[in-house]
């Protein structure tokens, strides 16, 4: 209880209150008189949609990230590190950085259009189909199974694979019988996560499926951004956060009784040897590739290349390479007041990716402490503690400007107070990783609670009845697993707070511009300049993400050896 | 667990900082805190005091205006910038009862009557309105101030019309003609500004509910859907540098001006233009938010937004034009933008009371 205290506190604070107040101020019976009819047909549809595109996700994710888990948790082979870094850079990417990815790809004027035009073939519409849903929906959050099932598979004891084979069983037996029932909580955790991310989904749905697709999401954004009809979004918020907590809770009561500590065994890494092994790592590796370096590709090729024609005279000027978007990144060309140098802007990610890390760590880790053993309380507040990652941004956001639009002790108490303005915690830089905290705090209790529940409680004992102090069973025993938890957990934070759009272009922010605030605001504009520099700020980021991901993947590594 | 608590506290200190309370004397100074050098430094009697605008995310202004009126009023201008024009507005209404800002610019004509009816505008007879044509002036009040328009129009690729050999729709009409079938994006009147902009278009010139049947028969044309404008322009638009299938988009007839501005290589002639049947035009106003402790300051400002410097600074930073007739325009306006003769002119109170029923009867017959 005490342990929870602090996240709990926070969640309070920075997730409940403003939550609470929008959704008091949307459903009061007047209002929700006024919904009509039309109202009830409507959600029943929205609810039909919005789960089908869940699920269907979430089973796509898992049949492909599965395969990819156990490549990167069993095999050693080269690029490994490349190929694991370039799964995780999709997580962080804003999605109208993806949709022009996927559009340059898949598109209607795409390369593999163009291809198919060329051979002769009728073009395949990609862009504005259920399909592209799906498939950036996998392209996301591919990495969370790799990163959350792959986690438990290289702590699998591989000497139960074998002692099962040598006692008889087939390879797929031991699969179904004994690997995949060891595997199932982390299964069932990465799940959840990716459910309720493809459950909440937005900008996806709007760039890539396009406007006859609805979720709940979009719904509620529309109701509330556009209609500004605050009872109708605040219905919805509630229902979706409803169903939220209903998968929470099934989660908690089902993987709590599920999770059965696991052996760390210190290297289960191997080379590919068969003929068959080899090629299943060749196929896999290679479909990565494919699947996630072609999307991404677009975006660094369309910042050097200028395919703009002399359209004046339309003289046929062919794509030319150039740097001239990079070099315009710097140059604040037209003296705006907004004008966003890059390495500021970098900068102002990394700061707020890193306090949002350590404020995440610092309310998560007492939190995953207290749930890896829960007592009653606790394990009644797992499921609340879920809730962020399922909640409405767009509400969220809302409830934050009628929140922390007063100063600190008087938003607790809704007092009308006379403030300067811009003197309310709402203005001030810190709100931004506050926000993200609140949705990296579950992704970071949950890797953290995963880690403690393996360490099997024997080895603490044989080392304390072996001479040890505390101080040298805490450093031998449990430091070694955390420190890899924690690396892995930062590396969540760090990711949901640099990618992270959505909250922060919600809340009324002063000029603190992120790099994807900086791409969107290129885009906002019409001009082949502002295109090829939003292209250019994309590769940037990724670059940055990238090597930020590859320098936690070598301090992981060096850990598990 | 001592040590947890002490980096607990340790962190509710940190944001306590950061939000000074000045409950009772607005102008009292701040304490020292670390964190405050990141942070927009308060009033005090010393320092300059603090103006803050409320605005969309489209807003922008020279480095150079800004800091011509911050010092000639020893006072430092901040922005809050909140989300597109409906999340900005609907932020403002919502944050009324403690504001967070002193002025709020960008509430458009379609949303207006919403600004006026939440009643989080203070009226403002600024000197200058004298100036501003009355067709602009849309609140008798003065509650809000007209500062620049920009009309919604169709942009078409000047050089697939001419490769293809296709003489130009000239009329809304004429997009309903087999030759101009699947040529058209649009953007979603439910998501996006200039799609809503495009709908009250077609609604003031076929009435309620003709424009349904013109809907209908734009759809059996084949006319494309899609979420917004960064979209339609730079994944549907063939004449923008995302190459996309169709020629002819919603957007700005100021678009042309600003792919000549934006262009990355030097162009002679802007590569688009504008049908100019069928446009909208929005006007966009700017507000003294209510219970604003800087009055004055804000009437300054006010004044500022609709005399020259700021007005002639409108076109390039926001690529819309200013309210201002005797403001100059730059050279690519002159040239490449276009405004609309008749654009739509539907009443303000109109598009309030329907907006919400139009869009919903546009989904049904458009989108289902």
């Amino acid at each position: 209880m005490k342990r929870l205290l602090p996240s709990l506190l926070f969640l309070g604070i920075f997730f409940f209150l403003p939550l609470a107040r929008i959704l008091t101020l949307g459903l009061n019976p007047g209002s929700l008189a006024l919904l009509g009819s039309s109202f009830a047909p409507r959600l029943a549809e929205l609810l039909r949609f919005t789960f089908f595109q869940a699920f269907a996700s979430t089973l796509l994710t898992l049949i492909a990230g599965l395969p990819l888990a156990f490549l990167f948790a069993r095999y050693e082979f080269p690029f490994k590190a490349a190929l694991r870094t370039l799964t995780a850079i999709p997580f962080m990417l804003p999605t109208v950085v993806v949709a022009a990815g996927f559009n340059a790809l898949l598109g209607p004027r795409g390369w593999f259009n163009l291809g198919l035009t060329a051979l002769g073939l009728p073009p395949v519409q990609f862009i504005g189909t259920f399909r592209a849903i799906l498939a950036a929906h996998v392209f996301y959050n591919t990495i969370i199974v790799i990163r959350v099932v792959g986690a438990a598979w290289v702590s699998l004891d591989p000497r139960l694979a074998q002692a099962a084979r040598s006692l008889g069983a087939s390879p797929a037996q031991v699969f179904l019988q004994v690997t995949l029932p060891l595997l199932r909580p982390s299964i069932l955790a990465a799940s959840l996560l990716i459910f309720l991310f493809d459950f909440t989904s937005y900008g996806v749905i709007l760039l890539l499926g396009g406007p006859q697709f609805s979720t709940l999401e979009v719904e509620i954004y529309v109701q509330a951004m556009h209609m500004l009809n605050l009872p109708a979004a605040a219905l919805l918020s509630l229902v979706q956060l409803l169903c939220t907590l209903a998968f929470s809770v099934l989660y908690s009561r089902y993987v709590t009784r599920l999770a059965i500590p696991i052996k760390p065994v210190e290297q289960t890494l191997q080379k590919p040897k068969s003929v068959l092994e080899r090629s299943f790592v060749f196929l896999l590796s290679s479909l990565v590739v494919l699947f996630f370096l072609l999307p991404l590709l677009a975006l660094p090729i369309r910042s050097i290349s200028r395919l703009e024609a002399e359209r004046g005279q339309h003289a046929q000027v062919g794509p030319a390479l150039t740097t001239e978007y990079y070099t315009e990144l710097f140059i604040n060309r037209r003296g705006s007041i907004f004008y966003v140098p890059p390495i500021e802007a970098a900068r102002n990610s990394l700061v707020y990716a890193g306090v949002t890390v350590t404020f995440s760590l610092l309310l998560g880790f007492p939190a995953a402490l207290a749930l890896a053993h829960p007592k009653r309380f606790a394990r009644w507040v797992d499921p609340l503690l879920m809730l962020p990652l399922g909640a409405s941004a767009v509400t969220l956001g809302l409830g934050y400007i009628i929140t922390f639009n007063r100063p600190l002790p008087f938003f607790i108490f809704n007092a009308a107070s006379h403030v300067t303005p811009g003197a309310s915690l709402l203005t001030s830089p810190l709100i931004i990783p506050l926000a993200h905290t609140t949705i990296a705090l579950p992704f970071v209790i949950r890797n953290l609670q995963s880690a403690i529940t393996t360490i099997p409680n024997h080895y603490r004992e044989a080392a304390a009845v072996l001479g040890a102090n505390p101080f040298r069973v805490w450093w031998h025993i449990d430091r070694p697993i955390l420190s890899r938890a924690v690396i892995s957990a930062s590396a969540f934070a760090f990711t949901v707070s640099l990618g992270e759009f959505g909250a922060a272009s919600l809340l009324a922010r002063p000029e603190y511009p992120t790099l994807p605030t900086a791409i969107v605001r290129f885009l906002s504009q019409p001009g082949g300049m502002n295109y090829g520099q939003a292209m250019a700020m994309a590769t940037l980021l990724m670059l940055l993400t990238g090597l930020l991901i590859w320098l936690i993947e070598r301090e992981r590594v060096a850990g598990e050896l | 667990m001592n040590r947890i608590y002490s980096i607990y506290l340790l962190l509710i200190l940190l944001l306590t900082a950061c939000s000074p309370t000045t409950a009772t004397d607005v102008s009292y100074p701040s304490a020292e805190s670390p964190t405050t050098a990141s942070y927009p430094s308060y009033p005090s009697s010393t320092s300059p005091r603090v103006l803050t605008i409320m605005t969309h995310d489209s807003f922008s202004a020279s480095e150079t205006v800004i800091a011509q009126f911050e010092q000639e009023n020893n006072v430092k201008l901040t922005f809050l910038k909140s989300g597109d024009t409906g999340s900005a507005l609907n932020k403002a209404i919502l944050s009324k009862d403690a504001p967070l800002a002193d002025v709020f610019f960008g509430v458009d004509n379609t949303f207006l009557t919403r600004a006026l009816d939440a009643d989080i505008f203070e009226p403002y007879n600024s000197p200058l309105l004298a100036e501003i044509p009355t067709q602009f002036k849309l609140d008798p009040q003065n509650r809000a101030l007209p500062v620049d328009f920009g009309d919604v129009c169709i942009n078409y690729d000047k050089a697939w019309f001419a490769e293809n050999n296709l003489p130009l729709p000239t009329s809304l009409n004429d997009l309903l003609k087999p030759e101009y079938k699947g040529l058209l994006v649009v953007e979603n009147p439910a998501t996006s500004s200039p799609g809503l902009a495009f709908l009250l278009a077609t609604i003031d010139r076929y009435g309620d509910p003709g424009y349904l049947d013109y809907w209908k028969a734009l759809r059996a044309n084949g006319v494309v859907v899609v979420d917004g404008w960064e979209t339609a322009y730079y994944t549907n638009f063939s004449a923008s540098s995302g190459k996309g299938p169709q020629p002819m988009v919603v957007s700005y007839a100021s678009s042309p001006a600003a792919e000549v501005i934006f262009a990355s290589q030097p162009l002679t002639d802007a590569p688009t233009a504008s049908i100019l049947d069928g446009c909208f035009r929005q006007i966009e106003f700017v507000g003294i938010l209510k219970g604003t402790p800087n009055r004055e300051l804000a009437e300054k400002f006010v004044d500022f937004m609709l005399s020259l410097p700021f007005q002639q600074d409108v076109p390039l930073q926001m690529f819309v034009y200013p309210v201002n007739p005797a403001a100059q325009l730059p050279e690519e306006f002159l040239k490449y933008a276009q405004t609309a003769p008749n654009p739509a002119s539907l009443s303000v109170e109109t598009i309030a009371n329907h907006r919400e029923k139009w869009i919903e009867a546009w989904t049904q017959t458009v989108l289902r």
